[in-house]
């Protein structure tokens, strides 16, 4: 197969399990983001891609042939750390050209490829400045020239934008993504932003306690959760208690909700609904009853917070809906069948 | 915890204690030893307050430049020995386990505490003819008889960097801890083998930490005056040991305090250099 693959890659450390059996695909000029929280085993993961870690059982080939055993400095892949690791003792050139340097390539082409990579990043002229003078965006920069002066086969990022402030960071992901696509490179991206896994990837992978969750599109992965640890993680939804009645419809607090057939085999499950798919319309209206708690009005978005059942549901609108609701006042919540995922427990 | 400048005198009164201490242990003696390596000496009993600059004329001369360039040389390469051994161990030591690491900085700090006479005496019995580590190579067949690897250079550049060696760890330790290990995985993603990344980058990275640790253990190499004379030949007697010569045996009070102040010098303006590297490093 052409591209990388892993085959039940497991690492342990000690009896923990951090990454268990891991099985994925991806096919060469893919954008791959690992997605989860902290200590879901996506680090770990990318490091045995790196060859940073040797996994304990399990192998990963790239274009079918096993990388297992080859050490890091053999694999030619660029790595952008968290830390970025930007060499102190060499300038902004020095350190874009190391890997050159390391191969004894001509000066020449030290240079000329130091020179095209800072224009790429656009960072022309700065090849004689120190690491220590540049800001943060620059440093995440020349750390990314770094990792492609070799044009790796595999470019591998570990939480890469992390140390960057919220504006910079948006930026920086569109950045990356263009970059990404203008060069064709197969680039796995560890990240726990899903905003940032939405924003780059062609492959979201999300992980958890080591294994994979979903591996999907983005879009996918956020329209059809393939569980409820999927759907709580990407983004913000609506997860409520769902029980088949006796002709196999999905009921939501004792009431069915019209036109969503329950999973066959499954007696009890959990619905899963975005705030934005959620309606609110006049008593009895909707697939149950409620009472707004609260009204958050953000100024893009309006989120409506009704309470039903004992449970708290969020309903997000736009101010170009209107949504007439108080504090207090009763609603009918409507849950678009087509919106809602039901998902095993 | 915020720090406001002393305002008032009293704010000065924590500073007075160690300022006499200061006085009376550092600032008076020394200033006596200045003035007396300017005294004349008295061969019938001691000196005579005077100002003549004989002591450090008879300095220049070409057995005392000899000496003086060999206790250089010894330093340096007792400083140069220390830390090519104690860089890469240092470096190997952070990456041990919590216990290993005690374990050896235990054992470290308790060579500290051997005296400089039982360091000398032990290496001369080590490197004895009857007693010593020959006998050992004999007993697995690597040599044929015995031998005394002392007196000798060899003898007194082990022992020396035997006691210094502790001291380099203990100066290494913490900024080798300090070292984003990134670093090292990063050059080895850019295709740098595990022994080039560590010449590569580690050791420039730690390059005013390494120079500082080297003029460090030059200065404390500088001062050692009895283990050349346990270990060595009389060729190899530094300054420091001709110091005591000429300041107990001879009687030369001031002669040994003109060469001490010329030690004096060298040994800060190596400081010195010290800090200005050290403010290199902290301004970059």
């Amino acid at each position: 197969m052409s591209g990388l693959s892993l085959k039940d890659v497991t690492k342990r450390f000690g009896d923990f399990k951090a990454v268990d059996a891991v099985n994925l695909g991806v096919p060469h000029g893919t954008f791959v983001c690992l997605l989860g929280p902290s200590g879901c085993g996506k680090t770990t993961l990318l490091r045995m891609i790196a060859g940073l870690e040797d996994p304990s059982e399990g192998a990963i080939l790239l274009d079918g042939s096993d990388i297992t055993p080859v050490p890091t400095h053999k694999r030619d892949f660029g790595m952008v750390f968290q830390s970025l690791a930007l060499f102190p003792h060499l300038t902004v050139g020095q350190n874009i050209a190391y890997p050159l340097r390391i191969r004894d390539r001509p000066r020449e082409e030290q240079a000329r490829r130091v020179d095209e990579l800072l224009k790429l990043i656009h960072l022309g002229g700065f090849a004689d400045r120190p690491v220590a003078k540049l800001s943060g965006g620059q440093r995440q920069r020349v750390a990314i020239a770094r990792a492609l002066a070799l044009s790796p086969r595999l470019f591998l990022l570990d939480e890469p934008l992390s140390a960057l402030d919220a504006k910079l960071r948006e930026a920086m992901q569109v950045e990356l993504r263009q970059l990404q696509q203008r060069l064709g490179i197969t680039t796995i991206v560890v990240t726990h932003d899903q905003r940032e896994a939405m924003t780059m990837a062609d492959l979201v992978v999300v992980m958890g306690e080591g294994r994979i969750r979903q591996a999907a599109p983005p879009i996918e992965i956020y329209r059809r959760p393939a569980d409820a640890f999927v759907a709580d993680f990407i983004g913000s939804t609506n997860l409520l208690a769902a029980i088949a009645d006796g002709s196999g419809r999905a009921t939501v607090f004792g009431r069915p909700v019209a036109g969503l057939p329950m999973p066959s085999g499954l007696a009890k499950a959990v619905l899963s609904v975005r705030p934005e798919d959620v309606r609110l319309d006049k008593v009895g209206a909707g697939a149950f009853d409620g009472t707004v708690t609260f009204v958050r009005d953000l100024g893009a978005t309006i989120e409506t917070f009704v309470e039903a059942g004992g449970e708290t549901i969020v309903a997000v609108a736009t101010p170009r809906d209107k949504p007439d609701v108080a504090v207090g006042q009763a609603v009918g919540v409507v849950l678009s069948p087509d919106a809602c995922v039901v998902l095993a427990r | 915890m915020r720090r406001e400048p002393p305002r008032s005198l009293a704010d000065y009164a924590p500073l007075v204690f160690p300022a006499l201490m200061l006085t009376v242990f550092f600032v008076v003696p020394f200033s006596i030893m200045i003035a007396v390596s300017f005294f004349r000496r008295d061969p019938a009993g001691f000196y005579t307050p005077d100002f003549v600059v004989d002591n450090y004329a008879r300095f220049l001369s070409s057995f005392f430049g000899g000496v003086l360039g060999f206790s250089l040389m010894l330093a340096v390469l007792v400083a140069a020995c220390c830390v090519a051994i104690a860089f890469p161990f240092t470096f190997l030591l952070i990456r041990c386990s919590r216990r290993v690491q005690t374990v050896w900085l235990v054992g470290l700090l308790s060579v500290l505490s051997l005296s400089e006479v039982i360091i000398g005496f032990a290496w001369s019995t080590l490197f004895s003819r009857t007693a010593g580590i020959t006998n050992l190579l004999v007993a697995v067949g690597l040599m044929d008889a015995p031998q005394a690897l002392l007196p000798g250079f060899g003898a007194v550049l082990t022992g020396m960097v035997y006691q210094a060696l502790p001291y380099t760890v203990l100066v290494l330790y913490p900024a080798l801890v300090r070292l984003d290990p990134t670093l090292l995985e990063a050059a080895r993603t850019l295709g740098a083998s595990p022994l080039r990344a560590f010449f590569n980058v580690v050791v420039p990275a730690l390059r005013n930490t390494i120079v500082a640790t080297l003029i460090m253990v030059f200065v404390f190499a500088l001062g050692s005056y009895l283990l050349p004379q346990i270990l060595g030949r009389p060729q190899h007697w530094t300054l420091s040991v001709l110091i005591t010569d000429q300041a107990i045996y001879q009687s030369n009070m001031p002669f040994a305090a003109a060469m001490a102040v010329f030690l004096v010098l060298i040994s800060l303006a190596l400081v010195g250099l010290t800090l200005m590297v050290g403010r290199r490093e902290s301004a970059a």
